[in-house]
């Protein structure tokens, strides 16, 4: 043989170890240690999506108290702190966490990608020749990567058609009923939030149960609950969010009976209180 | 008596670490279904021999189970598609006459190819040379039964120390990442009073070694699956706690309970 002896590559790192930053900082330089970002920014972000779920019902309850729920979180701490200070932290938070999911889940990524490098990495996942058969990995976990950036474009849609009413005509300042109306009942944007909600929960179905090992809750009395709380969690949010839309759509919710004129805020905090 | 089965196997041929490989068909004809796949592949490389063509380079020892040294993708799966078997475990009864078997070295960048179906793991050395074993004085035996264990932490620690490091875990993991192995490696010792006194810093110091050569976990669960001792996944989920525990913990009181 005329091939030359070469030092296995098996035995030089593919990574180079950086030098360590001050504690807590070198946590997030292991990856170890981003699960555990991502896992407890996954745990907050949840909570977020349960609790905006939760409080979006109050559609059903008509357009003056629809308005008096988005005032309550206007005015979240009362008179001790000026209107939308809370607020405005809760939403710090949550795009600081945002941010941090992202930035963990992308350069884990990249670093699992470089580390299949020679095995073909591709749409996401090594190739083998042979067509790869998952055996546990399910469509949830597998698809991760592709869930996660349409939740953030979704986002960012969602935002701009509710929050910022740049999508469409018609949006008015601090009636969240008639803009959630306004929008969804175009089928076409019903149908954007109807797809958008399912992948969020495909997501959201993996993390729940992945945060856990990725913190490092495992008992083998609970592990089982696991699942369930995943399987749970992730039917609550489906079911929730998916009723805005579909029920919009088909005339359910719907402004037929509405006593105020579309942003007409006064009149919306006198009905509120007349209730 | 046993039946025979005629097979077609496109294997993996690749002269060395910088060449470029590339799949090449064999007949494996008259196989007994009592073969183990390495002895079909003995038979194929005997025919090879034979009729003067290089015969295929696979890994393989103890043939029984038990020493992590033979490896191979097969079909698609780490040892086969049988559970809980290593591929001198699997027999060829499992495959059916006429089928074409695809056979592949396992594959991530820390674990790159020598020669055909031949892979270097010597990146899993690096993780045990950075912590996996318990500093102790060596000397005249000490009393059976001198340290007391938990029955159900030396039974777990034994499930964790079952794995043989073959790298099935790393091959059939899609992000080429070794926390099964490392996990389990840690676990048998981190698992027992004999391994509390360097726990932490064996924590430390194998997650960072199997960091700087593998992917990062995304709790798929292919890698259990693939495995042929079946290590459970709790032990990463251990690892993890251990390993954030290293960074946070105050060493100075590592002495106390």
């Amino acid at each position: 043989m005329t091939t030359t002896a070469t030092k296995p590559s098996g035995s030089t790192p593919i990574f180079q170890q950086k030098r360590q930053m001050p504690f807590p900082l070198n946590i997030y330089q292991s990856a170890i240690g981003r699960k555990w970002v991502m896992a407890l920014t996954g745990i907050g972000l949840l909570g977020f999506v349960l609790v905006h779920m939760i409080g979006n019902l109050h559609i059903y309850e008509g357009p003056a108290k629809m308005h008096e729920y988005a005032e309550s979180l206007r005015t979240l701490g009362g008179g001790l702190v000026p209107k939308t200070f809370v607020l405005w932290l809760f939403r710090l938070g949550l795009i600081g966490m945002f941010i941090l999911h992202i930035h963990s889940a992308y350069t884990l990524k990249e670093r699992s990608r470089k580390a299949s490098d020679k095995a073909d990495f591709v749409g996401g996942n090594k190739k083998y020749e042979s067509k790869r058969d998952y055996v546990a990995a399910n469509y949830a976990s597998r698809t991760m990567r592709w869930t996660g950036p349409i939740i953030l474009l979704y986002l960012i849609f969602h935002l701009a058609d509710l929050t910022w009413g740049f999508v469409g005509d018609g949006w008015e300042a601090g009636d969240p009923y008639h803009n959630v109306v306004n929008s969804l009942s175009n089928w076409f944007i019903a149908i954007i939030y109807i797809v958008a909600n399912i992948a969020l929960v495909i997501h959201i179905f993996h993390g729940t149960w992945s945060l856990f090992q990725s913190l490092g809750i495992n008992n083998p009395k609970y592990n089982k609950l696991r699942r369930n709380l995943a399987t749970a969690f992730a039917g609550i949010v489906l079911v929730g969010n998916l009723t805005f839309p579909i029920l919009t759509t088909i005339g359910f919710i719907n402004e037929d009976n509405r006593v105020c004129p579309p942003g007409d805020l006064e009149c919306l905090v006198t009905q509120a209180e007349a209730h | 008596m046993s039946n025979e089965l005629d097979l077609k196997l496109k294997i993996w041929r690749q002269e060395g670490p910088a060449v470029d490989g590339k799949f090449e068909t064999y007949d494996a004809n008259g196989i007994s279904e009592d073969m183990s796949f390495l002895e079909m592949l003995d038979v194929v490389n005997d025919n090879l021999i034979t009729t003067g063509e290089v015969p295929i380079e696979f890994d393989h020892d103890c043939r029984e189970g038990i020493c992590g040294t033979c490896s191979l993708m097969i079909n698609g799966q780490a040892h086969g598609h049988e559970k809980a078997t290593t591929t001198c475990q699997l027999h060829m009864r499992k495959f059916n006459d006429g089928e074409t078997i695809t056979v592949e070295p396992f594959r991530a960048r820390a674990f790159p190819v020598v020669k055909d179906l031949v892979v270097d793991r010597s990146a899993f050395d690096r993780i045990i040379e950075a912590g996996g074993y318990i500093s102790v004085n060596t000397g005249a035996a000490s009393d059976a039964n001198l340290t007391p264990v938990p029955k159900e932490a030396s039974d777990t620690s034994f499930d964790a120390a079952a794995c043989i490091g073959c790298g099935a875990c790393v091959a059939a993991c899609p992000n080429s990442a070794a926390q099964l192995f490392t996990s389990a490696k840690l676990g048998h010792l981190n698992l027992i009073p004999q391994g509390q006194a360097q726990r932490f810093a064996r924590t430390e110091n194998m997650v960072e070694t199997m960091e700087s050569f593998f992917g990062s976990c995304t709790n798929h669960g292919e890698c259990h699956e693939a495995c042929p001792k079946e290590i459970s996944l709790d032990f990463i989920a251990f690892m993890n706690r251990d390993y954030v525990k290293a960074k946070v913990k105050n060493r100075k009181l590592a002495g106390q309970k």
